[in-house]
């Protein structure tokens, strides 16, 4: 299904509803985290990826790999939306025994690659982009970091490789909020220029206002931005986008909303559904 | 049983040669089989492999987290992947890697450390790997094999292709002798290989202490001490049903590893045993918990007592507990 800039829009906030339903039942989740890379998620499987159910165990589906695994719910409810699952499954979300965990897991059909641990995500999605350089296939992989997730080294060995081997069909997409547990990238360890780092390292880099959908639709269907180099999109997010008490509150990065702050949070996210 | 060759001489190649050339043989019939290297393959012999095979070689350079992260996406997407990597970086600095993109993930990387347990002796402990065992056995979904000889290693890199599980394979640089000449019992994961059969004493080794321990049986068979010695290749799956039963059919049981006494083949041994209600003599012989020595490997080997000396020495001192 196409669906129109507004449908999109729209998309994005009722997906937001979902994950603050599923974290809220769940009393656990990274909330700031996954309302800002939502709109990434809702554009990467409805406008980008050509991945679906239908087409999951094809060698030839695009492949998403979520590094910063802890917005998992932005994922789950992604997936249930696209029919890998009954969305009522989500009602079990970090319930004993249940395979929706606080982290990404294959147990969850959609799911590529089990996260959670930070600095994972690029090596494998680039070991993954280079298979299918081998294999002369033409799949494309997506992977998406969460900027507090950067000092890992382990991201920059696999830059070095992904540039090496000339990925172009690799996307790195960072969630650019700016806010990570204890504070501001930049007090923690700043990591600024990111793109002028990726570039050194032979990517080709575009920013992006993470939470505009179209904005994102244009920059995510047009990767690679240059052939033989892989694709960095820095998106630039609000941290708890969407509730106006939760934007850009380290409070919120794994704050569980109350009952009232729940009601509240829903209402102004209808809102904004009547206003798109 | 075969009887064991005469004279053992250093008869074999090392067993890091054997891997590449076996895998080389393979992945010539194979397209799949793809290598991964961290400016490894010098020491991995895997040269010939680079120049034959540039298609199914990806370099990543010294760089041991990305290695295996690399392989485990190539893995998931059906690249019957080998990294290749000195066992002490392998498994030290790539640790968080194998525990989740490769056993978590279930990806099916073959993780090949090369110049294993002390091989590169003389550089000291940076370059020991005494602790592989120990923190792999810990990891759930991952088979851990020291094949002991060129046979076994041949065999090992062979079901390697086809075991499409996560798997870690190790080995060293000095040549081996070939341990038995009956190769018709066949090579498995997770069943041990009886290399010499006695009755009062079962030595378990394992990877290049199996050697010494062969040699020690043939002191102690001159001194009248009958003793079975058990390539134990595989550390998990243990093959408890060989050890359980060695257990009743000897009086006294020793292992030999070349990695720490603590965690590895002994320990997993010991666990077995006690809660199987097993009250005979047990030792573990291996490297002791404290600042390793240095110098080649054989003489380390030497000053621990994982020698032929060495081992029968304290196969008497448990007979006479």
């Amino acid at each position: 299904m196409v669906m129109t800039d507004k449908q999109l829009a729209e998309r994005s906030i009722t997906y937001r509803k979902k994950i603050l339903k599923y974290i809220v039942g769940a009393k656990a989740g990274h909330t700031g985290g996954s309302l800002s890379c939502i709109d990434i998620l809702n554009v990467l499987y409805n406008e980008v990826m050509n991945v679906g159910p239908q087409n999951f165990t094809s060698p030839d589906r695009d492949r998403y790999i979520q590094s910063k695994g802890h917005c998992v719910e932005a994922l789950y409810v992604v997936l249930a939306d696209k029919g890998f699952f009954p969305e009522k499954d989500l009602e079990t979300l970090c319930k004993y025994k249940s395979h929706y965990i606080g982290h990404p897991t294959k147990k969850v059909h959609g799911v590529e690659q089990n996260t959670g641990a930070l600095g994972h995500g690029l090596p494998i999605a680039a070991g993954t982009a280079l298979a299918a350089k081998m294999d002369k296939k033409n799949y494309r992989v997506f992977t998406l970091l969460g900027d507090g997730e950067l000092p890992e080294g382990s991201n920059w060995e696999a830059a070095l490789t992904a540039a090496h081997y000339k990925l172009d069909n690799l996307c790195a997409i960072i969630d650019n909020n700016k806010l990570q547990i204890t504070g501001t990238n930049a007090e923690v360890c700043n990591t600024d220029p990111i793109d002028a780092k990726f570039e050194s390292f032979g990517w080709a880099v575009r920013h992006v206002d993470g939470n505009d959908v179209n904005a994102l639709k244009e920059v995510l269907s047009s990767v690679p931005f240059e052939k033989g180099k892989p694709s960095l999109v820095i998106a630039h997010t609000i941290k708890g986008k969407g509730v106006s008490f939760m934007e850009n509150s380290v409070k919120w990065h794994h704050g569980v909303p109350d009952k009232d702050q729940y009601e509240t949070a829903i209402a102004e996210l209808d809102m904004e559904m009547a206003n798109v | 049983m075969g009887a064991v060759i005469e004279n053992n001489t250093i008869n074999g190649k090392p067993n890091q040669d054997v891997f590449s050339a076996t895998l080389l043989e393979l992945a010539d019939k194979d397209r799949n089989i793809v290598v991964v290297t961290s400016d490894s393959r010098g020491s991995g012999k895997l040269v010939a492999y680079g120049q034959q095979l540039p298609g199914q070689i990806v370099e990543i350079g010294i760089a041991e987290q990305n290695l295996v992260g690399v392989a485990a996406g190539l893995a998931s997407a059906g690249k019957r992947t080998f990294a290749v990597s000195p066992a002490c970086f392998l498994t030290a600095r790539a640790l968080e890697q194998i525990k989740n993109d490769v056993c978590y993930s279930d990806n099916p990387v073959r993780l090949i450390g090369i110049s294993a347990g002390v091989s590169y002796g003389a550089l000291g402990s940076t370059h020991h790997s005494l602790h592989d065992f120990a923190v792999l056995r810990a990891i759930n979904n991952i088979t851990i094999v020291a094949p002991a000889d060129n046979f076994e290693t041949t065999e090992a890199v062979k079901l390697a292709v086809k075991l499409n599980k996560p798997l870690y394979l190790r080995f060293g640089k000095k040549a081996m002798p070939l341990l038995t000449d009956d190769e018709q019992n066949g090579f498995e994961f997770g069943k041990g290989r009886i290399i010499k059969k006695g009755s009062d004493v079962t030595i378990i080794a394992t990877g290049e202490t199996v050697y010494p321990a062969l040699q020690s049986a043939e002191q102690l068979a001159q001194q009248g001490i009958s003793a079975t010695v058990v390539s134990m290749h595989t550390i998990k799956p243990l093959d408890a049903e060989l050890i359980l039963q060695l257990a009743k059919d000897t009086g006294a049981i020793l292992t030999v590893e070349e990695h720490s006494v603590n965690g590895g083949l002994g320990e997993a041994c010991a666990s077995l045993l006690l809660q199987n209600k097993y009250n005979k003599p047990f030792k573990i012989m291996g490297i002791p918990d404290e600042y390793t020595v240095t110098g080649s490997q054989t003489e380390i080997f030497n000053h621990y007592g994982l020698s032929a000396d060495g081992i029968a020495q304290a196969v008497l001192t448990l007979l006479k507990t």
